[in-house]
């Protein structure tokens, strides 16, 4: 059967090829089914969370409201809210309360701990283009930085592909759920997205290590090009096809990929460090017609935060990593505010396990160097740097990312304003279910890895 | 040819003349709540006098001379400088391109590798550091996979200053033990152990027959000559020998060892330190660790936890912090800040990451505590210096009052206005 050439996304995309196929459609729906979610959020009672300090993500704050979380979904957030009668409700007094924290810039479970060889599983260096790998087929749910992050209030967060290939795959989207299987902890609906860089990266990998192009920058953007003009010829025979003019082309894992990207289903993830090679890569955008959902890393936004703001891009970034190679040689404190107050969608990563354990505090380091220079964003608006933002970067701001009506119940209690290094996640809810208790060990998940070998847990002696 | 040096001789003259007028003025820092970190403890109120580099009186009944520079600190914080316990600052540059990394050869060499030969004080990652309140550090030797275990000879150095900037020269000599100790030495920590006590049986039997050893007399020996001159200090127990372990079974047989040769041990990195926490306490033994690392990295890290400094704390083991990344060292207040939410008294952390490394490397008799007689190596700060939202308003060190600026700065400045008159390039 052709049909089952073609993966659900492009269907998704090329409308009339869904109408006219009818039954061949359903089969390829089943076809690209594989690996699919199967995260179902356990039942919970509705909780509602009173007298707390509320930065709701969306650049407003409660300073002594009430949010009720109600099958799994945020059902209320006001200053009074009356809630069902089976309701468990907590007394936040002095207490803030956040959206989930999102970092979209991850690689728990591709690279995680023990960091040992075995485990490097995030750079599929054997080729410059590698757009047919999808990064969950190496994510192991047991990385025990999943947890650590956890009681860090993440809620959320794209695992990507490294960064030494031109086109590294395709990323996936988590729930921080603990979970046996990656395909329990797919973030349900959650559009994929295409890993690419920039830069330093790929043409120390290819040109100078194993001597093959790109070794140039301008190797490297022949690299995409040539990916592209493929992935352009791929798609034109899919749509001929469509329209009933020729064959179906092979199933090629490599271009449907790319040609996702084209129909604006697969949303593309940029590591690019430099203010002039962004601007480069927004050509390359416009010249295929497709959109960078996200520059990550982005060390020189600052110096095109007008750029991003007109082509809609987001900048995911650190606030103080730099000086570690050329292209992060320019790195400034104030970057974030800076993207932020041009008017672009700044948004705060981790590309650590470490960083992501604390991205409310690079948050807060980032917001205090904005004020010492007169750019005013305070707490209700840099918090969503890590709710909204990188929601919208990764396709799911209608779903999460802040404290509206109707979207999932990810929320974080925090001990204190979560922008002093003193703050805690106390509680960690998702999808209203809590998953994280500070001071409850029944409700802080333990990966198999870690089991019999920590001694806090009963294991080593 | 020769106008341009007569330039620069011009230039170095008045800034030197510069730098003496300076020292002759008196600084008052006024108002402040100061946290000595010496026999003063803290003090509300309080007004420091800085005299030639030098602080003459701390305390809350001092006169301020006539003609001094105020400094108004009322609801400010004086503290310290960071001390930057494991530091990469001005011997590493760019960390990917090797010509500005001089932290680290790349050919065989041993305990007389000195990173502070490569430093250089005018870098502008330290500047950008030291504008955040870090003043000093120990410069730390690495290890490469063809030298010796015993990495070279690390050296505290002040940030402060082009001239005169090493405080201590032979400070500690670094050994890598645990998991990358053995793999340098052949891919067993029993290889590892055997490498270490070769080296200090020859720096001994060195010491003992230097002449036989110049004659060529001697039996041969592991190192050469200037790698056993770098240990007679470690054989001597003066310099501390810092032992790169993370392992609770790695601790407790490198506590053996020094015992054994009557070392003065530290432990770097300690990720399983809470675990022989007693031990170390008994041994007298500072742990030098990040309080971050939480994750079981490595095998060698598998209990790794965030109640570590906590739990040595308690146990009464002195700690001291480093982090790990190379080129922020201003970062050491949140990781004191996180250890502080964590568990760790405020007061301790501060500590940690001031007096307790100063003290640990020696050189520092005249520093880093706020008494009078001490150079003035301190910060003020217009909160708590261990929040993630605060940055230093002036950092003074070596006695030098430094200029707030880094080339970090200025290319904030440069585009902080994107609809500016000016061409970009013209913003200087």
């Amino acid at each position: 059967m052709t049909v089952s050439r073609f993966p659900r996304a492009l269907l998704i995309g090329l409308t009339v090829l869904v109408v006219a196929c009818g039954d061949n459609g359903k089969e390829a729906d089943k076809d690209s089914a594989a690996f699919s979610s199967t995260y179902q959020p356990a039942v919970s009672r509705p909780v509602l969370i009173t007298n707390a300090h509320i930065l709701i993500g969306n650049g407003e704050e409660l300073m002594k409201g009430s949010v009720l979380m109600q099958d799994g979904l945020i059902a209320a957030v006001g200053e009074k809210i009356r809630a069902p009668r089976d309701t468990i409700e907590i007394d936040a007094k002095g207490k803030w309360v956040t959206p989930g924290i999102i970092d979209n810039h991850s690689h728990l479970g591709v690279y995680p701990s023990p960091g040992v060889n075995a485990h490097s599983d995030g750079n599929e260096m054997s080729s410059p283009v590698t757009a047919e790998v999808w990064v969950e087929h190496s994510v192991w749910p047991q990385d025990p930085g999943f947890a650590a992050a956890l009681a860090g209030g993440i809620t959320t967060m794209q695992i990507l592909p490294g960064s030494a290939n031109l086109i590294g795959g395709r990323s996936v989207t988590l729930k921080n759920v603990p979970s046996r299987t990656m395909q329990g902890m797919k973030f349900p609906g959650a559009p994929y997205g295409l890993k690419m860089a920039c830069g330093e990266n790929p043409k120390r990998v290819y040109g100078e290590g194993k001597g093959r192009a790109p070794g140039t920058r301008m190797g490297n953007v022949a690299g995409y090009r040539n990916a592209w003009i493929s992935a352009q010829t791929y798609q034109k025979k899919l749509s001929a096809f469509a329209e009933g003019n020729g064959e179906a082309p092979d199933r090629d894992l490599s271009l449907e990929t790319l040609a996702g990207v084209l129909n604006g289903e697969i949303l593309v993830h940029n590591h690019c460090y430099r203010a002039d090679e962004m601007a480069v890569m927004i050509d390359l955008s416009k010249e295929f017609g497709y959109k960078i959902s996200s520059f990550h890393h982005a060390v020189e936004a600052y110096k095109i935060a007008d750029l991003l703001a007109e082509s809609d891009t987001c900048a995911s970034m650190w606030a103080d990593w730099g000086g570690f190679k050329m292209e992060a040689f320019d790195d400034v404190r104030e970057n974030i505010p800076m993207v932020a107050k041009a008017g672009a969608c700044a948004i705060v990563h981790s590309d650590s396990a470490v960083g992501i354990q604390r991205l409310n505090q690079e948050a807060a380091k980032a917001m205090a160097a904005g004020q010492r220079v007169g750019i005013d964003f305070d707490e209700a608006e840099a918090i969503s740097w890590l709710t909204r933002n990188p929601a919208k970067s990764l396709g799911i701001v209608e779903k999460t990312g802040s404290l509206e009506n109707g979207k999932m119940a990810d929320l974080v209690i925090w001990n204190t304003n979560p922008f002093s290094v003193y703050a805690q996640a106390e509680r960690v809810y998702i999808d209203g279910v809590l998953t994280y208790d500070r001071y409850n060990p029944a409700h802080q998940p333990v990966s198999d890895y870690v089991l019999g070998h920590r001694a806090e847990n009963g294991g080593a002696e | 040819m020769s106008k341009p040096i007569i330039a620069a001789v011009a230039i170095a003259a008045a800034t030197a003349l510069v730098s003496t007028t300076a020292y002759a003025d008196v600084i008052a820092i006024k108002d402040a709540t100061v946290h000595t970190m010496g026999s003063g403890g803290t003090m509300e109120n309080a007004t420091i006098l800085i005299e030639d580099g030098e602080v003459t009186a701390v305390g809350s009944d001092v006169q301020i001379p006539s003609g001094a520079t105020v400094i108004e600190a009322k609801g400010k914080i004086v503290t310290p400088g960071v001390f930057d316990t494991v530091s990469t600052l001005g011997v590493q540059e760019v960390g990917a391109v090797d010509s500005t990394n001089d932290y680290q050869g790349s050919v065989a060499s041993g305990p007389a590798f000195k990173v502070v030969d490569g430093f250089n004080p005018r870098s502008p990652g330290l500047i950008a550091n030291r504008i955040e309140g870090v003043t000093r550090g120990f410069l730390m030797p690495r290890p490469n996979e063809e030298g010796h275990i015993l990495a070279g000879t690390g050296s505290v150095v002040h940030f402060g200053s082009v001239d005169d900037y090493i405080v201590n020269e032979n400070a500690a000599v670094v050994v890598y033990l645990g998991e990358r100790g053995a793999a340098m030495a052949g891919g067993s920590r029993g290889l590892a152990t055997l490498k270490l006590r070769e080296a200090l049986n020859d720096a001994e039997d060195y010491r003992d027959d230097r002449d036989g050893y110049d004659s060529g007399s001697s039996r041969e020996m592991s190192l050469g000559k200037s790698d056993l001159e770098a240990l007679q200090g470690v054989i001597r127990g003066k310099t501390p020998l810092i032992a790169v372990v993370d392992r609770a079974a790695d601790i407790e047989a490198v506590l053996k060892l020094a015992r054994e040769f009557a070392l003065e041990l530290v432990i770097y990195s300690g990720a399983e330190a809470w675990m022989v926490a007693d031990k170390i306490a008994d041994a007298d033994v500072t742990v030098v660790l990040n309080p971050l690392q939480n994750l079981p990295s490595q095998f060698e890290s598998l209990n790794s936890t965030f109640d570590n400094a906590t739990r040595l704390n308690v146990a009464g083991v002195n700690i001291a912090f480093a982090h790990t990344d190379s080129h922020n060292p201003r970062n050491l207040t949140q990781l004191a800040g996180n250890a502080v939410a964590n568990g760790l008294p405020w007061d301790v952390a501060l500590r940690a990451i001031t007096v307790n490394p100063a003290d640990l490397f020696g050189g520092s008799a005249d520093c880093c505590a706020i008494e009078p007689g001490h150079r003035a190596d301190l910060v003020v700060w217009p909160a708590d210096p261990l929040e993630v939202t605060t940055f230093a308003d002036h950092v003074f060190i070596n006695g030098e009052r430094i200029k707030m600026k880094s080339r970090q700065t200025m290319l904030r400045d440069r585009y902080l206005d994107l609809e500016g008159k000016l061409p970009f390039a013209y913003r200087k």
